[in-house]
């Protein structure tokens, strides 16, 4: 369970989130929407305790993510899975390797993960792609090796940040059918997105920001293109066939 | 653990080779830097030393008898003047043998010597203290003696002695602190660049929830390779310059100090520990200072 309590942070004149309260229980697939700059890289920063907050609490499997020391912060973020915008996978290593990687840096024994990257990548759909660069494989199959890297220390929290961003519109449905069948695993799914379509399609719950606070909530919830879409977005980078899905 | 030391050794090493050029540069700065340090090490060590063996040259102290003085009293004299406290070996120098010591100091020119009409040197007892500090009291209460012309002690020359290898050491010290912190300066910007190249990982490992040392754990290790590899080419040049120095002007010294240089093996030894505990300091210290920016969170 994640559970916001009047957190406010800022960073001097700018306002990151204000007073922001709201709970997430365990299980969910939850939307995270509002126009860029509204607090929503803030509010998924904090959970990760990237930033500190000025004020309030964030309880997350029972204990206060705020109160933890710089000692504990790390296995703090080995329940949590991120997905990023732009993948960031490494490009000079392999498929397998990238996705090995996340288990390497928390000192996984060599067995588990022979056994397990396999059984991950088999999962998301790359099981012949192991040992192939992320730049031979198509982008709808980068993500799938970012989200593999991603669920494959069996987090209880999946953080996508806009993860369809980049997609075209097809493989960005196959990528939420994918985060879709995590969460029903039993996987907490916290999703940023701008996709007007997804949201509405899927509907699940959506917490919307703006200015920092927070605007709605709401079980299978829409996507609000006036309050949600940036207030000024040049037309052309709302085309190129990227999004908007 | 023994798995992430070895990951991060091989890591390290890759790291030095994908950054090759400000590898190097990074070496050979900390190479030079530890030459100059190496040539201050030398220089002091040889100061020290050798304002040891003068000192050691001037602690005794010569009382001139008044030609008045009957030969026969020297031995009373001798026995009262070792009766004071923190005096050795007193002995008694004749007119006729210290202007032996003339003849053999003057070597070629002694026979400027022979011309003199009459021995102008006094009659004189010479001894040693045990510790310097005295040396004024015991002067003093010499000088009041019956008999005694003049107290010669060289005080005031052993003194400037100090002051000037004092202000050399002090001097050196200033340098050395400059340096190394131009050296660690130099490491840390050598490994910032690797830092930067590799950010998209260093952010990967992050989330996923690395340890902060296990970030570290290569990029340390990165510096600590860099100044160990300084430190081993540095203090071998150092070595060979020394023994070019003191094979060429060993001799030329002990003739005009009456005191050699430093043995080649104390050498050696002290400058390979210095430049190693040196050299693993500024890489490590280098490689800290240019991530905590990164690890800040």
């Amino acid at each position: 369970m994640i559970e916001y309590k009047e957190i406010s942070k800022s960073y001097g004149e700018n306002v990151g989130v204000e007073d922001i309260s709201v709970k997430i229980e365990d299980g969910e697939f939850v939307f995270l929407v509002g126009p860029s700059g509204a607090g929503k890289s803030t509010f998924v920063k904090l959970l990760l305790k990237l930033i500190d907050a000025d004020s309030g609490s964030i309880m997350f499997n029972g204990y206060d993510v705020t109160e933890l020391s710089p000692r504990q912060v790390p296995g703090h973020r080995r329940s949590m899975g991120i997905v990023f915008q732009d993948f960031s996978l490494l490009p000079k290593k392999t498929v397998f390797e990238n996705v090995a990687f996340a288990m390497e840096i928390i000192q996984k024994p060599r067995r588990t993960i022979q056994r397990q990257v396999p059984a991950i990548l088999e999962l998301v759909g790359i099981g012949a792609e192991a040992d192939k660069y992320p730049t031979e494989i198509s982008i709808g199959e980068q993500q799938r090796v970012a989200i593999a890297r991603a669920i494959v220390n069996n987090p209880s929290v999946l953080i996508a940040d806009e993860p369809t961003g980049n997609l075209d519109p097809d493989t960005g449905w196959e990528i939420m059918h994918l985060l879709e069948q995590i969460n029903r695993r039993g996987t907490t799914v916290l999703m940023v997105t701008h996709s007007r379509e997804i949201v509405n399609a899927m509907t699940k719950r959506v917490i919307a920001i703006r200015d920092g606070k927070l605007v709605r909530d709401e079980e299978g919830g829409n996507y609000r293109p006036e309050e949600d879409d940036d207030d000024i977005v040049p037309a052309t980078t709302k085309s190129e066939g990227v999004l908007p899905l | 653990m023994t798995r992430g030391m070895g990951l991060a050794i091989k890591q390290a090493f890759s790291q030095i080779n994908r950054n090759k050029v400000m590898s190097l540069a990074s070496l050979f700065s900390i190479t030079a830097i530890m030459l100059i340090l190496g040539v201050f090490f030398i220089v002091i060590v040889n100061i020290t030393n050798m304002t040891e063996n003068v000192k050691q040259d001037f602690d005794q102290i010569q009382v001139y008898l008044k030609d008045s003085v009957d030969p026969d009293d020297k031995t009373v004299m001798i026995r009262e003047i070792e009766a004071i406290s923190h005096v050795e070996d007193a002995n008694y120098l004749s007119k006729e043998d210290a202007m032996e010591q003339w003849k053999e100091k003057w070597g070629d020119n002694a026979d400027l010597l022979d011309r003199l009409e009459a021995n102008p040197l006094p009659n004189s007892i010479i001894f040693k203290v045990d510790k310097l500090d005295y040396a004024t009291g015991i002067v003093k209460q010499i000088e009041k003696f019956e008999g005694v012309e003049k107290v010669n002690y060289s005080q005031s020359t052993v003194d400037k002695l100090l002051d000037i290898t004092n202000f050399i050491q002090v001097g050196a010290l200033i340098v050395i602190i400059f340096l190394v912190i131009i050296s660690i300066m130099v490491v840390s910007n050598t490994i910032k660049l690797t830092v930067l190249a590799r950010e998209k990982e260093i952010t990967i490992m992050r989330y996923v929830g690395a340890t902060n040392w296990f970030i570290r754990g290569p990029f340390l290790l990165e510096g600590v390779i860099i100044g160990i590899i300084s430190a081993a080419v540095s203090s071998g040049l150092v070595a060979l310059l020394y023994h070019y120095i003191v094979s060429r002007f060993g001799l030329s010294l002990v003739l005009i100090m009456s005191s050699g240089f430093v043995s080649q093996q104390f050498m050696n030894i002290n400058l390979l520990i210095i430049f190693l505990s040196l050299g693993i300091s500024i890489g490590a210290a280098g490689s800290i200072v240019s991530m905590r920016r990164f690890l800040a969170k």
